[in-house]
Order: structure tokens, then sequence, then C-alpha cells
């Protein structure tokens, strides 16, 4: 086995191009379980460690048209940096529900990416904003919508050869919101997740639920009608009906499985619960 | 019955069987590995190649904590760190923890003397088995010393990725207060 740890993202690039074998490594905290359990043995590594450019992140734009750019190596630990969080709310929250502090620190929004888990905490969020991926290979480069790039159950659009160098998440004025149970606070994969985000200058709602379904679920009806159902100059209390309204929607548009974590039943009560809430929390925050 | 020829070993196989030699830079001091396996976790080299044990091997997924270290100054756990990735990082143990008075560096002074931290674990009571004392006592370093002076909730988000199962946490939690009124950042 080789292990590749350059420290020019073209020369990453172009040596996955030349050896697509090659297993990407970013954070570990995924390959590296799999390894130490016998479950993958791969034929070379190409570690992103040294690649400076993929750890860090900016703005590009302004106003409406502002995102914020993430390196695919960017932490979790460096989503909650006070900075990006006051941009990407929702993403910090759910950065914040990651692990550990030791897995925060080392695993990666690609790497969350790549993985692909339906129980992956960073993808609702990334889906709910309408966020894309950044991809290279030898032959160039494309950017795919998050709900495009992730197809199914740790599957992706993600070609031979081809590496995630980049998520770029558009920032929306308003408040965000990100839940998820578990059997307790830290160190836990979500039962069930929910995003959700209300773009004051857009007079959007979006809502996007995890662990409930394949990949990420949102039901764009659902959020119209929530939006429509909204009085966004004066912001005044919710109404009860609606708010519940909107819960029995999301629950309806989940499609959870029963395994060892929770039952499908179970899910999609918590489903209605979480959407509830976040619409709830969202709504009333300043 | 037909017996088929011997397969030739693939190129991946025999790069697979190539040991590789490396370097690791330790605790101020850069070792030479070899004879590992090249899939080696850092904390397999830690403890089996390079003769630091401090570092405990328990769930090998980052569940635990037990292997905490501390890779270019960042808190990990060394299971989930490969070990031939980690060249070129400042790696510290719990072996190379700097007592109070030590320089940095100072590899004949580090493990020989205790450091504030594992002062007050022995003094609050956080040691009963042992087994996870060496993760805690690298993840307190890191908190107090990105955090001088933290509040309850801060240190049991700080410490949620290291397991306990002997202390109920509790007289660790003591440690970390003792830890703080010591070094004079207390209320």
């Amino acid at each position: 086995m080789t292990v590749l740890a350059p420290t020019r993202l073209d020369d990453a690039v172009a040596a996955l191009g030349a050896d697509p074998s090659l297993t990407v490594l970013a954070g570990g905290t995924d390959l590296m379980v799999a390894v130490n359990y016998g479950q993958r043995r791969p034929a070379g590594v190409l570690s992103l460690r040294r690649v400076h450019e993929l750890h860090d992140w900016h703005v590009e734009g302004e106003g409406h048209d502002a995102q914020a750019v993430l390196g695919a190596a960017t932490s979790y630990t460096t989503l909650l940096d006070p900075a990006l969080a006051a941009l990407l709310p929702a993403l910090a929250q759910a950065s914040r529900t990651v692990g550990s502090p030791q897995i925060r620190n080392t695993g990666t929004v690609g790497g969350n990416l790549g993985t692909a888990s339906p129980a992956g905490d960073t993808l609702p969020v990334l889906v709910a904003l309408d966020a894309t991926v950044e991809l290279a290979s030898a032959s160039g480069r494309r950017i795919l919508p998050v709900s495009e790039f992730v197809t199914g159950p740790k599957q992706t659009a993600l070609a031979p050869g081809e590496l995630v160098t980049a998520v770029r998440v558009p920032v929306a004025r308003g408040p965000q919101e990100f839940l998820k149970i578990g059997v307790r606070n830290a160190m836990v994969i979500a039962v069930a997740n929910c995003a959700l985000v209300l773009d004051l200058d857009r007079r959007r709602l979006a809502c996007a639920l995890g662990a409930v379904g394949p990949v990420s679920i949102r039901d764009h009806d659902a959020e119209r009608w929530a939006a429509s159902h909204l009085d966004w100059d004066a912001r005044p209390d919710l109404d009860p009906g609606m708010v519940d309204g909107f819960g029995r929607r999301m629950a309806a548009a989940s499609r959870p499985i029963d395994d060892h974590r929770a039952t499908a039943a179970y899910r999609r009560h918590a489903v209605d619960v979480l959407a509830r809430r976040a619409l709830a929390r969202a709504w009333a925050a300043p | 019955m037909t017996t088929t020829p011997p397969t030739p070993a693939t190129p991946a196989a025999d790069a697979d069987a190539a040991p590789a030699v490396y370097q690791l830079t330790v605790n101020g001091i850069t070792h030479t590995v070899e004879g590992t396996r090249p899939t080696d976790s850092l904390l397999h080299v830690l403890r089996d190649r390079l003769g630091l044990p401090g570092a405990k091997n328990a769930c090998e997924q980052g569940e635990c904590g037990s292997c905490s270290v501390l890779v270019d100054g960042v808190l990990v756990c060394a299971c989930l760190e490969l070990a031939e990735a980690a060249v070129g990082c400042e790696i510290t143990s719990v072996e190379g923890l700097t007592p109070v008075g030590a320089e940095p560096g100072d590899a004949a002074l580090a493990g020989a003397v205790l450091t504030d931290v594992q002062q007050a674990m022995i003094e609050a009571g956080g040691v009963q088995c042992g087994f996870c004392t060496p993760g805690f006592v690298v993840a307190i370093h890191d908190l107090l010393d990105r955090v001088p002076d933290p509040g309850p909730f801060e240190v049991r988000e700080a410490l949620a990725g290291n397991l306990c199962r002997c202390t109920g946490y509790g007289r660790i939690l003591a440690a970390v207060e003792q830890v703080v009124t010591v070094r004079g950042n207390g209320p």
C-alpha cells in the first residue's frame, strides 16, 4: 500500500487521475474505523491532510448572492468558528452534534459528503440551503447540487478519479435551526434530524430531513404551503394549526425504515415533532 | 480435480507487502518507523513500535477517547489517524506533556514529573482503574490550554469524547476545577 500526501490540490487531482483506485483519506473518522475492523484494505491512500487549500473557507459574492465556499477538508471544529457560524448557523449547530471534540477536530464536511451516510449530520443542512459540491478530476471541474451528488445510502455521483474539492453554501439572511434525535447528546448517530431555514429576503422556508430516508428529504409543496401561511412582515405568533399541519406534511414526506437505532414509526413521529419545533424556534428567533 | 496455477502477485499486493519506512516526530523526537503494516493506525505505531503505551487501545472507532493525542496541537483519537499520513506532523502523546516548570520539549523531564493535571487527577480521586486516565489528561490539557477558565458545561462538552466506566466523572470534573484554581484562573 502506498500513502500519497501531496501539498498542492493540482497534484492530488493528478494523482487520483493517474490511479483512480486510490482511497481518499480526509479526516479518517469513517475510513480508519473500517480499516481498523478489517472491513477495508485500501491498495493505496491519498491523504488530503497537507493540501492546505482544501482546509480553508472564504466568502464569494455579496448580499443575496453571497456564498460561503468551504474547502472539502474543512473540519467540524472550523464550522463552529464564530465567524463562519454567523453565516451558516444551522451548519454550525449540526457540526456541534457530531461525535466529540476529537471527532469534530478530525472529521470534514467533504468526508461527510463522500461517505454519504443517510444519517450524515451536515447533509440535511446543505440540502436545505441548496448547497453545491465542486468536483475536480484530471479532465476538469464540475459543480453538482448536494441533492444530486448524494444518490443513495453511501452512494454518490462521484466518478472514478474525481475528488470533492469544495462545498458552496448560499448565505441566507434569517434564522436557521438544526435539530437531532439520538440516544444522548454526545457521540451519537442521528435517529432523525431536521434542518430548517427561513430566508427573510426571499420569503422562503426550506426544511430537510435526515436519517429518515435513503437521502435527505425535502417536500417543496409543504415548504411553499408553510411559507404562504406565514406573515413575513409582522411575524406574529404562529398559528398552532398551521404548525401542526407542517409537522404532519413533513412526517408524511419522510421514508423511514426500521433498524437497530429506531423503528420507522418512531422516526415518523420524531420528524413530526422536529419539524414543528424547528419552525417554532426559527420563527420566534430575533 | 484440476489444480489452478498460482495466481501471480499483483502490483498492489507487492506494494502492500513492501515494508514502509517513514519518520514520525513524537514528543519532539524524530523516530524512524519500519516493519509496520501500511494500514496501521498512529495508535498502534505509538504503542507497539515506539514504546509509548500511554495512549490506550480500546474501541478503535473514535468512541472512547482513551487514545487521545495531539497532532499539530489538535486533539484527536490516535486510532483514527493513519500513521504514515502523520509524517511531518508534531505528535504529542501523554508521555510528552510538559510538567509545570519544564521547558517544552524537555524530554528528560517530561514523563518523570507529573503535570498539574495528572497531580490533580490523583488528588481528586479521578483515577480508579486508570485505563481512561491518559486520554482524559491529554483532553484536559488541551481544554485548559485553549480555555483557561471554562464553565461547567464547557468542561462537560470538551470531555464528552472520553469515556470512564469507574468514576462516574464527578471526581474527574473536580480535578479540572482544581487545576483551574491552582493555575490561578478560577473565579
